[in-house]
């Protein structure tokens, strides 16, 4: 058995604005095993990104995380200081944002922000540390790398600056990596490039991945499991292979059939009907009810919690699906 | 960059022009010189004559041409009152304007971008809450009324500080200048601080709205996500973003000094251009007036020509092509 | 009897509308805004004054039989020497100097809020059109604005009054000929993204003329950055105004604003006379403070890009 890399129990963030209060993340708790790669997947606005900067403690104000333990190579996060966390950031964990025209600093090069991570985490002198930006370009896919150095992120194309990001990420050899969104921001014909990329290098280092998505076609076909989030909680969790083929909560189901299938002859694709419901106002009892085409009346009353249905398979759902119920 | 350089020189004849021709409008077609330049009682034959002296016979535009000519040879006329060529009168009392500029600029970015990067950094501290609030009764001060208080209090209450005046000057490095001198620079604390608080008020304030604009950016965020802690993101990489503009912000506030140099300059009667242009206007001394127009048109053209060019240099964003 | 229903139905909206207003974010910040209370409190007294002042000065100032020589040099009323009566003093001919504030403060706020009533009018009408029309007329405005901006709005005025002569209506001349180019390059710039917005097209499509367009759609969407910039507008012209007059190129002698005050009261500084030119510039400060404190909450919470 793998050893555990990440333990979340009972995580909760909570935004306090002037409308009230967010559940971002609402009482959430999983796991990540080393060299694990584990998708988190549902709509925009479902807490995953929240879950994403949760971990490293990277919550601004008026977001707070409110409980919960964190529990990261044997430590709690949750415990450590903000200067501890300095030195885990980046360094234990690093992360991947989503928009690669945002995330570097227009006014340094690309050099000077790979060394900083080196300079910050890793005892190497000046000219160790420009080989080690070298390979690491190299590594990313970055052709002339040594003359590359010297450029401004401004001249790089968003596929190229994700890539310098991702060797940003690699540059410290992390344990985790979190991506938010790694491909959203990208060309469509870029994208697969970039995931396969990350994926690559994440296994040739044997760290973990955390692949925060809202496409479940992209995550099931890397990502060995699956966390499906909707309202800031996680209503299904499993193995890729059994959320996709034996999946049990009808969101679940429905992000599954708006996928585009190139060998079924659809007329159209299906999609879950309504929208996600206001943050500030969801629903009693299942949040996912409204929306729900199995919905009952307990479904309105009782919040259903997560119960095991399969070998680490886990549903939070009144009625799960049967097999094969399409 | 030679293509920039052409459209540039080319945008600032076109000011030039747009200010020439409203100097000469004001100078020459409103209001009529004539009788600044004969007696009360003047006959016929002695306005005529001064008529064809000033050239206002002829017609308008010849009368721009002339003007224009003179002013591209620096001949603006002579001042009424000191019978002097008037930019040379102006390019005499110069030096002791930039003077009182440059250490007011120089107490701004001293004090105004420090305040104003700590406040942007840390809103919401007691201290930056103070700083704002006093930033924004800097701006609200009027000038003439803070050189008035400190003359009052410095100078007449508690005698410390001369009342007015430039005091002695001395040399450096073959500059004459009143801060050789400690009498010269006694002179120079009041009205060199009256003109710099409203300045270093609004540096402080843009500066602030910078750093608060950059420490939203992803980019910040991502740092903090590399480990950089969050003093090291603050100064190291919002700070660079905010002070790039900050470079502009000195080139606007440069023209604004030397504009309220005339109100200092009146309060503490230091003896400059801008003291100068405000008795040319009450003596209605227009060749003056003439010539400091254009005289502070073409510097502000060169300084915003200037900053430009410095912020190429410093934003590697930009290109000059 | 149906118009009285409407009239309840109207009454009741506007206290639905009152009510959301209260329970709104912007209502909840200002309650929360130390800043913000003391700013309009300011206002709000500094109002009061101007408008009801006279019916408590002991004089009206400009009104030379009210004055008495023999009043002349009196300290305030704090000072050796001082008289309840002149609470903040007298000036080298008798007259209080508390009346000469009231009064004075009446003409820079006249000055101030019409100024910016004009420049905005100006300002709104040229950044609608530039930014409605585009093209030719859009490329002048705003060279123009370009121009008039990179030189300081201070010297401008000093050249324009010196030009056309101290005066009132030539205050005003001045400061919508220096005010206007904010406006208008907000304006501008508002209308070109509200312009791309969707429903501006639809509204063409249905053959409405262009005027009805600009007013009616595009108006609302700029009306709150107009207030945050008149807001602020209103304190500058204050103090543009009080330090023209205190050059002697602002207001005439026989309607003394603040800023005048001021001038008059700098020949008798070096006297000893502080009182009769530190107390009228205390209180230009006092206005534009409030106003300013006023407008920078206004900014925060209503549109932070403008600067």
């Amino acid at each position: 058995m793998k050893k555990k890399l990440l333990q979340v129990n009972n995580l909760r963030t909570y935004f306090h604005t002037f409308k009230g209060t967010v559940k971002a993340v609402d009482n959430i708790s999983f796991d990540i095993d080393e060299g694990e790669i584990l998708g988190v997947v549902g709509e925009s606005g479902g807490g995953k990104s929240i879950t994403g900067f949760s971990i490293i403690k990277l919550i601004d104000e008026p977001g707070k995380i409110e409980t919960g333990e964190i529990i990261f190579d044997g430590q709690d996060l949750m415990k450590k200081s903000e200067s501890q966390m300095n030195e885990i950031r980046g360094k234990d964990i690093s992360m991947v944002f989503q928009d690669p025209m945002t995330s570097l600093n227009p006014v340094y090069t690309i050099g000077e922000q790979m060394e900083e991570v080196l300079i910050l985490h890793e005892k190497l002198t000046k000219d160790q540390r420009k080989k080690r930006c070298i390979e690491l370009l190299k590594a990313v896919g970055i052709s002339n790398p040594e003359s590359r150095l010297k450029s401004y992120p401004h001249q790089f194309s968003g596929g190229m600056r994700q890539r310098v990001v991702i060797a940003i990420a690699l540059a410290a050899n992390p344990k985790l990596i979190i991506a938010d969104e790694p491909t959203t921001a990208l060309d469509v014909t870029i994208q697969a490039q970039i995931l396969r990329l990350m994926t690559n290098l994440v296994k040739e280092q044997g760290c973990s991945l955390m692949l925060i998505t809202h496409d479940l076609a992209v995550v099931s076909e890397i990502a060995d499991r699956i966390n499906v989030m909707y309202c800031g909680k996680i209503v299904e969790t499993g193995s890729s292979k059994s959320i996709v083929e034996k999946f049990k909560h009808p969101y679940t189901k429905g992000l599954i059939s708006s996928i585009p299938d190139l060998d079924k002859d659809k007329d159209r694709l299906e999609t879950i009907p309504g929208i996600v419901p206001n943050m500030f106002n969801l629903p009693k009892g299942c949040n996912f009810s409204p929306r729900c085409k199995y919905c009952k009346d307990i479904c309105k009353e009782k919040e259903p919690e997560l119960v095991k249905v399969d070998e680490k398979h886990y549903v939070a759902c009144h009625f799960p699906l049967r097999e094969g119920e399409k | 960059m030679l293509r920039y350089l052409s459209t540039r020189v080319s945008q600032l004849i076109l000011v030039l022009f747009a200010v020439s021709i409203l100097v000469f409008i004001f100078t020459s077609v409103m209001g009529n010189p004539v009788y600044l330049m004969v007696r009360e009682n003047a006959t016929e034959a002695e306005i005529q004559a001064a008529i064809e002296y000033l050239g206002l016979d002829k017609p308008l535009p010849v009368q721009y041409g002339i003007f224009i000519k003179n002013a591209l040879k620096g001949d603006f006329g002579k001042s009424y009152i000191y019978h002097q060529p008037a930019l040379g009168l102006i390019m005499e009392r110069f030096p002791a304007t930039l003077e009182l500029v440059f250490i007011a600029m120089l107490l701004s970015a001293l004090i105004g971008i420090p305040l104003g990067v700590l406040s942007g950094a840390y809103p919401n501290k007691i201290s930056s809450k103070a700083i704002m609030t006093l930033s924004i009764a800097g701006i609200s001060l009027p000038s003439f009324w803070i050189g008035m208080v400190m003359i009052f209090f410095f100078s007449l209450t508690l005698g410390i500080l001369p009342v007015s005046g430039r005091g002695d000057i001395g040399t450096i490095l073959g500059l004459q200048t009143s801060l050789a001198t400690t009498n010269g620079l006694r002179h120079l604390v009041l009205p060199s601080l009256t003109l710099a608080l409203a300045n270093i008020a609004t540096i402080i304030r843009l500066t602030r709205a910078g750093m608060q604009e950059n420490i939203r950016q992803d980019y910040v965020k991502f740092a903090r996500a590399k480990g950089v802690s969050s003093r090291k993101v603050l100064f190291g990489h919002a700070l660079k973003n905010t002070l790039i503009p900050v470079v502009t912000i000195f080139g606007l506030q440069l023209g604004s000094l030397i504009a309220f140099t005339t109100i200092t300059e009146t309060i503490f009667a230091w003896p400059g251009m801008g003291k100068l242009l405000i008795d040319a206007i009450n003596s209605a001394d227009r060749p003056i007036v003439a010539a400091y127009v254009l005289f502070v048109a073409v510097m502000f053209v060169f300084i915003n020509f200037i900053v430009d060019i410095l912020y190429t240099f410093i934003d590697p964003r930009i290109d000059l092509k | 009897m149906s118009i009285q229903v409407e009239t309840s139905n109207k009454s009741q909206e506007k206290v639905n509308k009152w009510k959301s207003f209260l329970e709104s974010e912007f209502f909840h910040n200002y309650k929360k805004s130390p800043t913000a209370i003391i700013g309009s409190i300011i206002v709000i007294v500094v109002l009061l004054i101007a408008i009801l002042g006279p019916f408590f000065t002991v004089q009206n100032p400009y009104d030379m039989s009210n004055i008495d020589l023999n009043n002349a040099y009196k300290p305030p009323a704090w000072d050796e020497g001082g008289e309840a009566k002149f609470f903040l003093g007298t000036d080298q001919q008798g007259r209080d100097i508390f009346s000469a504030i009231v009064y004075g403060s009446r003409v820079s706020l006249i000055i101030g809020i019409a100024g910016t009533f004009l420049a905005s009018a100006i300002g709104i009408v040229l950044g609608l059109i530039a930014g409605y029309f585009g093209g030719k007329i859009d490329a002048i405005i705003m060279r123009i604005a370009d121009i008039q901006l990179s030189f300081p709005t201070m010297l401008i005025a000093i050249f324009l009054m010196s030009f056309i002569g101290r005066g009132i209506t030539n205050i005003l001349i001045a400061l919508s000929l220096v005010g206007w180019v904010r406006y208008a390059r907000t304006v501008r710039g508002e209308t070109l993204s509200v312009k791309k917005k969707e429903f501006i097209e639809a509204t063409k499509v249905i053959g409405l003329p262009n005027f009805k367009i600009i007013f009616k759609h595009v108006l609302p969407n700029v009306f709150t950055s107009i207030i945050v910039l008149s807001t602020i507008q209103v304190g500058s012209f204050i103090l543009t105004e009080a330090t023209l007059s205190f050059l002697g190129l602002g207001v005439p002698v026989t309607r003394p604003s603040l800023g005048m005050l001021c001038n008059n009261g700098f020949n008798v500084l070096y006297s000893g006379l502080w009182w009769v030119s530190i107390f009228p510039g205390l209180y230009i400060m006092i206005i534009v403070f409030g106003i300013n404190l006023l407008g920078d909450f206004l900014r925060d919470e209503l549109n932070p890009k403008l600067k």
